[in-house]
């Protein structure tokens, strides 16, 4: 089997090529050649199908522990649960190229296989480019890190699979995350597609606006998922720490975010064409920019893999496709114009502008962050270093710029806003914003940070309470629905719109939970059985942690140290606690590994208790944990859990066509107040 | 046009849209400055930590991270009070650090570690923070 992955990796590598250079040479209907055209479409099948083989021989070398492939040596052992069986596929550096690959592979026949009509002309040159992409990973397989390759001897066992992976969490996180970065391929290519082919209307946007929303929307889960993992088992009591894997991960959700937004415009009003398409094509260098990240070991971080030569395969493509692209762009320039200006600085666009801005720049700073250890030693010889409290300081305060223009921007009219108009959009919310603001002063809140979060997320809340109520309103006019049925009625009706303020309540609750981490609290302790410790919440309880006694058993692939402790709150019992240390052992009873932590958490609405275990004393049953009271945890998952509904609401098929205005400019004025006129 | 609406009529939109432009630029560029004057921490060996502290007595006292490797054999775990101690080195120049807390899961005798904190003047590096930069975190560590 390992052989036939081998052979395919090689035929798919071969096939790729021959996409790419088909793609590229078959040219834009109707005026290349049509068989080329074709050629690089089966290409891309071809090339999936002998991905997925590379794959399954792989999947089948693992299920039967075949320790000859180093690959299936260094991440797996015998006595490895089955489900993590699965997860080993990416698990390590040379896995996860291959699992990128195939996706690639796959999202790019898919996009061959379900484009029709008229984007279809840009199908050669997008087959030629997601070839390209594919056949560069499958090359540093090859030549750098191949799954595939032997082992001089067959060890006995493998080493087994780190157990801080060995969570369920890990599991989904990688594939979320990958499908995320890997679609943005998509987009990337249509735009390159765009370019190559002069069709610079906004065709192409269509084309892919599905599919952006789709990364997106991979992105974000793979995201969170990604701060639960680092949350349960980790063991710090936080879920974002700004490590440079993190950040890299980022950066394209905010690029991809601002296009989501700017995208509009250029719908809408003809406008800022050169503006999304180095979008576009920013967010896909800076995924494979995370990519180089993650696995060059160039900057330190917790997450990265072994330090390897994948390194300068990829920093020589991320130059290369960097310098393609601008190219490429820069040759294109004259053609995208734009079909109109800015009318006014009160206006849809210019607060979209504003919003792009914003997010631009946190992207900035955060990338400036994540590079200032090796910029400032290459500019001043010294390695200087920035960790959370320069991203707390720089973005704290423009993440609440950004959090203001979600409210602010759907309340202005396309192109030019008049002061009734604003008056009346701008009453209520201003009102719900002002009302948070005073009862959290009332109840003692003093901490401008989350004051300044809770008021403007109120004023968010009131912006899309009143678009739904008069949105609702208009319909219990216009056809006598009820409140309910209306509300589900624009959900289906107009996704784009609703979806997209149910993705802005989202933020509110993530904004919100984010700022009530400030308010953390955290002892350590030494007990033995029977003793306690106390630690006062902000939520103004006293929590009493009680040490019950340890106990120590063998697990499957581990020796267990778990501690149990009662919980009391204000004095009553509330439940019981279990944190563990895990030695992980292989298959003859050797320790594989440092010991890990297993984290012990009760999750409420308004605080989650997390407790570690950090060891214990001489053996005996003394043990040292540590207790933290972290606030409205709780509601980053469930604003996670809100965001992901919106996307999909946004995403989901069918539903009325979104009118996009050609390269002329709008005769009437689209949108926002012409229903408001309607309205009335 | 109504004369009430003074955004309109004062100055070009685009010229207005380029201050406001300006204005967040500006702040993202003043933020990060800021942030990384107050936040920015050196990341120096403990050979370059050595020549600088001989070169500029401020350095001590001063917080920064040390990169370096635990030097085998010289861990030691006071679990009562929670302190740790151990040597870094990078081959050539050793500095003694003391830490009181809870140190990662991947902290071993061997591993790669950057310190955060002070170098004192008794010679010891007083750490806030130690992290274990294990590049092959995700991967095993073949046991000797």
């Amino acid at each position: 089997m390992p052989l036939l992955g081998h052979l395919s990796l090689w035929l798919a590598f071969l096939v790729g090529l021959w996409g790419a250079i088909t793609g590229f040479a078959g040219g834009a209907p109707p005026q290349g050649r049509a068989d080329l055209q074709q050629s690089a479409r089966y290409a891309t099948f071809a090339m999936f199908g002998a991905l997925v083989v590379a794959v399954i021989s792989l999947e089948i070398a693992i299920f039967r522990h075949d320790f000859s492939l180093e690959y299936v040596a260094a991440y797996t052992s015998r006595n490895l649960p089955t489900f993590y069986l699965w997860s080993a596929l990416y698990a390590g550096q040379k896995g996860s190229l291959l699992f990128w690959a195939t996706v690639l592979s796959l999202f790019a026949a898919l996009v061959q296989a379900m484009t029709s009509g008229r984007h279809r002309v840009y199908l050669p040159y997008v087959a030629a480019v997601t070839c390209a992409v594919a056949t560069f990973f499958i090359t540093v397989m090859l030549f750098a890190a191949n799954p595939f390759e032997r082992l001089a001897f067959v060890p006995l066992d493998g080493r087994g699979m780190n157990p801080q992976l060995q969570n369920p969490g890990m599991v989904f996180h990688p594939p979320m995350l990958y499908l995320g970065y890997i679609s943005i391929t998509i987009p990337f290519a249509f735009a390159i597609a765009a370019l190559l082919s002069k069709r610079l209307d906004s065709d192409w946007l269509v084309a892919i606006r599905k599919w952006t929303l789709v990364s997106w929307l991979f992105l974000s889960i793979g995201l969170l998922i990604g701060m639960w993992w680092a949350y349960v088992e980790l063991g710090w009591g936080g879920y974002w720490a700004w490590d440079p894997v993190e950040n890299a991960a980022l950066l394209p959700w905010l690029v991809m975010t601002a296009f989501l937004h700017s995208v509009m415009i250029q719908e809408k009003r003809g406008m800022l064409k050169k503006w999304n398409l180095a979008l576009i094509i920013g967010a896909w260098l800076l995924s494979i920019f995370g990519t180089f990240i993650t696995r060059s070991g160039v900057i330190a971080s917790v997450h990265s893999f072994t330090q390897s030569s994948v390194g300068y395969f990829f920093l020589v493509f991320l130059v290369l496709a960097a310098a393609l692209s601008f190219w490429l762009y820069a040759s294109r320039l004259p053609l995208l114009e734009a079909d109109a200006t800015l009318e006014s600085m009160v206006s849809r666009e210019a607060s979209f502008l504003f919003n792009n801005l914003l997010l631009i720049g946190i992207a900035f700073s955060v990338l400036w962050g994540t590079l200032f250890p090796i910029l400032s030693e290459a500019i001043k010889g010294t390695k200087i270093m920035v960790g959370p409290p320069f991203f707390n300081q720089v973005n704290v305060p423009l993440g609440l710029a950004l959090l203001a223009m979600t409210g602010i921007g759907p309340l202005i009219a396309w192109r030019r806003a008049s002061i009734p108009n604003l008056r009346r959009q701008f009453a209520v919310p201003l009102t719900s914003g002002v009302f948070v603001l005073l009862i959290l002063l009332v109840a003692g809140v003093r901490d401008i940070g989350a004051l300044m979060a809770a008021g403007i997320g109120g004023f968010v809340l009131g912006t899309v309470g009143q678009e739904f109520a008069r949105g609702a309103r208009a319909r219990y006019r216009q056809y006598g629905e009820s409140t309910p049925y209306a509300i589900i009625q624009l959900l289906t009706r107009n996704r784009r719109r609703y979806g997209g303020y149910i993705v802005h309540v989202a933020i509110v609750l993530l904004f919100v939970a984010f700022a009530g981490m400030s308010f953390k609290t955290e002892t350590e302790a030494t007990l033995r059985p029977g003793e306690s410790a106390e630690l006062k919440g902000r939520d103004g309880h006293v929590y009493t942690f009680t040490h019950l006694g340890i106990s120590q058993y063998n697990a499957l692939n581990r020796q267990v140290t778990a501690a149990l402790i009662d919980v009391r709150r204000d004095g009553k019992a509330i439940g019981r606690l279990r944190t563990e240390k895990r030695q992980h052992v292989d298959a003859l009873g050797n320790n594989t590994f440092e010991p890990s932590t297993e984290v012990g958490i009760m999750s409420g609405l308004r605080v989650d208790l997390y407790v570690v275990l950090a060891g214990l004393v001489n053996g005996t049953e003394q043990a040292v944990f540590r207790f933290t009271i972290n606030p409205l945890v709780w509601w980053v998952w469930f604003g996670g859990f809100v965001l992901v509904i919106g996307g999909l609401i946004v995403l989901w098929p069918g539903g009325a066509a979104v009118a996009v205005k050609g390269s002329r400019a709008p005769s009437t004025q689209a949108g926002y107040t012409v229903k408001l006129e309607a309205e009335r | 046009m109504l004369a009430t609406e003074w955004y309109n009529t004062n100055m070009k939109a685009g010229t207005k849209f380029a201050l406001g432009a300006v204005l967040i630029v500006g702040s993202v560029g003043y933020l990060m400055a800021s942030g990384i004057k107050q936040t920015g921490q050196y990341f120096l060996t403990p050979s370059e930590l050595a020549q600088r502290v001989s070169a500029d007595p401020s350095f001590y006292d001063l917080g920064l991270k040390v990169g370096a490797r635990v030097v085998p054999g010289t861990v030691s775990k006071e679990i009562a009070t929670q302190t740790l101690r151990f040597h870094i080195t990078d081959g050539t120049v050793n500095y003694p650090v003391v830490f009181k807390g809870l140190p990662p899961d991947t902290f071993t005798d061997s591993v790669e570690v950057v310190v955060e904190g002070r170098l004192q003047r008794d010679g010891v590096i007083h750490a806030t923070n130690v992290l274990a930069k294990c590049g092959s975190r995700y991967e095993a560590v073949p046991k000797a």
